[in-house]
Parts: structure tokens; sequence; C-alpha cells
């Protein structure tokens, strides 16, 4: 079965989704994910679905699963790069996934995470 | 109905025979109707054009105006009802063009010393032949404005829905006329492809252009907005002039937690405080 990798860079795993997203796919990338979140103690996720032509519901559904999934690992998900037309398709069939942070690209979905962990930390600082 | 090849022959010899008093007839018949907005001379000269069209066609043996024989004369017929389409005569003014021949006909016939039923049964058959032209001119002539009204409208899609980058980051449409769901579908698709080509993560929908805000543009709007969002930009709508406003409370359209300025400097002013708390929190 085909796997989509994740890739750990820094504080963040990276995982860059080039496949037909099929059902048993979503399902192995959610328990990939969450073993990885454990593993590398990493606090950002980062989804990349820019070669995606179709997000079903399925797909949009484990989506927000991942994204809560990491929440409660303490990791924050951004899903980057959603094509207009997909946008267009999910505005349609009414699914707005809620729970789910988007940035444009994998870029401003870094620059997304950082300031997160920023405000986060903030008021840690001057209690210490 | 077709025409028989001996009615062929002699509607061609009719027209040959009378040739000059015959398009002499016709253009008289057919200026009447025009009522002098194409000079005589330009009208004499059409209709020659299409009465040797005819005269083509029946020498070449066109039993009907679908045959093969016909081509030269249909083309003939399509181009005059373009030329006119577009220069604004009614449909009834470009038929009577062409039915004037029949009028024109009748007249030379009426002048024949034996009339007897033969000639009757010719004037049937010929004129259910020109009638046929005739309805061919009134389709081309809808064609050609179907063809027309479908040219404006792409213009007016293309013409309406630039997007323009405003800032660093902050791309913003603004939206002129009204806004259906064609138009909307447009918008919407360059409006996300922009934000994709750009990266920039605010967009500014500016509908003081807009001349009526009901649901149905209240729907396509908030649906462009949580399109947006789910691809990772924030949306802005600005230019709500009061009267808008007032609609929109009146009709309960909620925008919910969509940030909406009155001005587009507003909006734009908003935006670059979020980047700069942006920068500041980082």
């Amino acid at each position: 079965m085909e796997r989509v990798p994740v890739l750990k860079i820094g504080d963040i795993l990276l995982v860059s989704i080039q496949i037909d997203m099929e059902d048993q796919v979503a399902l192995r990338l959610q328990e990939d994910l969450a073993d990885k979140i454990v593993a590398t103690g990493c606090h950002g996720v980062i989804i990349d679905i820019s070669a995606l032509d179709i997000v079903d519901s399925f797909v949009g559904r484990t989506l927000a699963t991942i994204a809560s999934i990491s929440r409660v690992l303490d990791a924050e998900t951004v899903v980057v790069g959603m094509r207009p037309a997909v946008a267009i398709t999910l505005v349609e069939l009414g699914l707005s996934l809620p729970g789910i942070r988007t940035a444009l690209n994998v870029e401003l979905g870094m620059e997304l995470l950082a300031q997160e962990r920023g405000e986060d930390e903030t008021p840690v600082v001057p209690a210490s | 109905m077709t025409l028989s090849s001996d009615e062929v022959t002699r509607f061609s010899d009719l027209l040959k025979a009378h040739e000059e008093q015959l398009a002499d007839a016709w253009t008289e018949i057919a200026v009447t109707s025009l009522r002098g907005r194409l000079s005589r001379a330009e009208l004499r000269k059409q209709i020659g054009e299409l009465q040797r069209g005819f005269q083509a066609a029946l020498a070449g043996g066109a039993t009907d105006l679908d045959g093969a024989e016909s081509a030269e004369l249909r083309a003939l017929l399509s181009e005059l009802s373009n030329t006119r389409a577009r220069q604004g005569f009614t449909a009834t003014e470009t038929a009577i063009s062409v039915y004037a021949l029949k009028e024109a006909l009748l007249a030379i016939l009426d002048g024949r010393e034996v009339a007897d039923a033969t000639t009757l049964r010719d004037y049937v058959a010929f004129s259910s032949f020109v009638d046929r032209a005739g309805l061919f001119t009134f389709d081309s002539y809808v064609r050609a404005r179907e063809g027309l009204i479908a040219d404006q409208a792409e213009q007016l899609l293309e013409l309406s829905t630039p997007v323009v980058k405003l800032w660093e980051g902050v791309v913003a449409v603004p939206l002129v006329g009204t806004l259906d769901s064609a138009r909307a579908q447009v918008v919407m698709e360059r409006l996300l492809q922009t934000l994709v080509d750009t990266g920039s993560p605010y967009a500014i929908i500016d509908i003081t252009g807009v001349l009526a805000v009901d649901t149905q543009v209240a729907q396509h709007i908030l649906k462009t907005v949580v399109a947006a969002r789910l691809m990772g930009a924030e949306c802005i709508i600005s230019g709500i002039r009061p009267q808008i406003a007032q609609t929109i409370v009146a009709l309960g359209i909620e925008f919910g937690d969509i940030a909406t300025k009155a001005s587009l400097a507003d909006a734009l002013r908003h935006v670059l405080k979020l980047t700069d708390q942006k920068r500041q929190g980082r």
C-alpha cells in the first residue's frame, strides 16, 4: 500500500500529499502522524495538499481528525496549499472544515506556526 | 415544398427576362420599409446581388433552398441578415427586404397578356421558394443577434472582474454592476487563483460599485470568503454604502465574523494593522 512520507524539519513535521488520497492511505497517515508526533516531540504539523485535485468528505474529516489528535498531543496543524477548485467544491458541498487552520503555502504555514508558538510561550517568560 | 424542374426553368427565365425591371420594383417595395435608413443606391446594390444569387441558384437547378446548388444564395442571405442585425434593423425590416421579391414578381406576372392556371401555380411555387429564403434570413438574423449578445456578455464578464494587488500581501477585487451566479463564479475563481499566485494572505472585496445587495449576492460573497478561508486567506468586505447597509440589516443577512468596512481605505488600514501585529508578535 502507498504511504505518505512524514518529514521532520526542526520543530515541524511536514507532510506533502502527492498521491490520490484513498481512504486507507488517509487512515494510515493519521496513524503515522500520531506516532511521529509522540516520537519526535514536534509542536507543529504542516499538511501540504497542493497536489490534490479532489478532497472528498472523508479526506476532509480525516484532516479534521488529524488536527484534533495533534492538538491533544500539543502540536498545531496547518493545512496548506489548497487549490481554488478544491476550496470552491468544499464550499458548494457545505464542508467548511471546522477546527482546521489553513495557509496559502508552506512558507506562510510555517510563519503561522511560529507565531502561534510565540504567542503561547510569551506568558511563560514573565512568570519564570 | 420543392420546385419541379419545369418550374425552376420558368422561374429562372422569368428572373432573367425581367432582370432590371424586377430589381427596380423590388428595391421600390423594400425601400419604403427601411424608412430611409439605407440609401436607395445601397439597397439597389444589395438587391442586385441577391437577385444574381437567386438566378445563379436556379440556373444551377436548385429545387429548394437546402441543396448544394443554393449554397451561394444561402451565404448571401445570411450575410445580408448579419449586416442588418449589426446595423440595428429589426427582423421584420430584414425579412421584408427578401419578401418584397414576391410582390415584385406578382407585378410582373400581372403585366403579362395571358394569365392562366399555370401562371397561378407558378406564382405559388415561386413564392414558397421565396418564403423559405425569407425564413432562412430570419433564422440567420436571430443567430447573428444571439451571437452579438453572447459576445457582449462575455466581454462584460472579462471587463468587470479585475483583481488588483493593493499592498504587499494584500489584493483587492472592486466589484462593479450586478452580481449574478455566473459572474460571482468568475470573481470567486479569479480571486482565489490570484491568492495562490501572489501568496497574499489578505483579500479585500470592495462592493462600492454593486448596485444592489440581495440575499443571493450576499450568499455569493459569503461563499467566496469561506473558500478563501479554507485556503488560508482572510477576506475583508469594504465599500458598503449606507443604503446597502440598511438593506443588509433589513434582509437579516449575517456576515458573522467577517470584517466589514465602510471604505476601501479603512479596509486597507485594518489589514495593515493586522500584519503589523503579526510582525510584532513574532
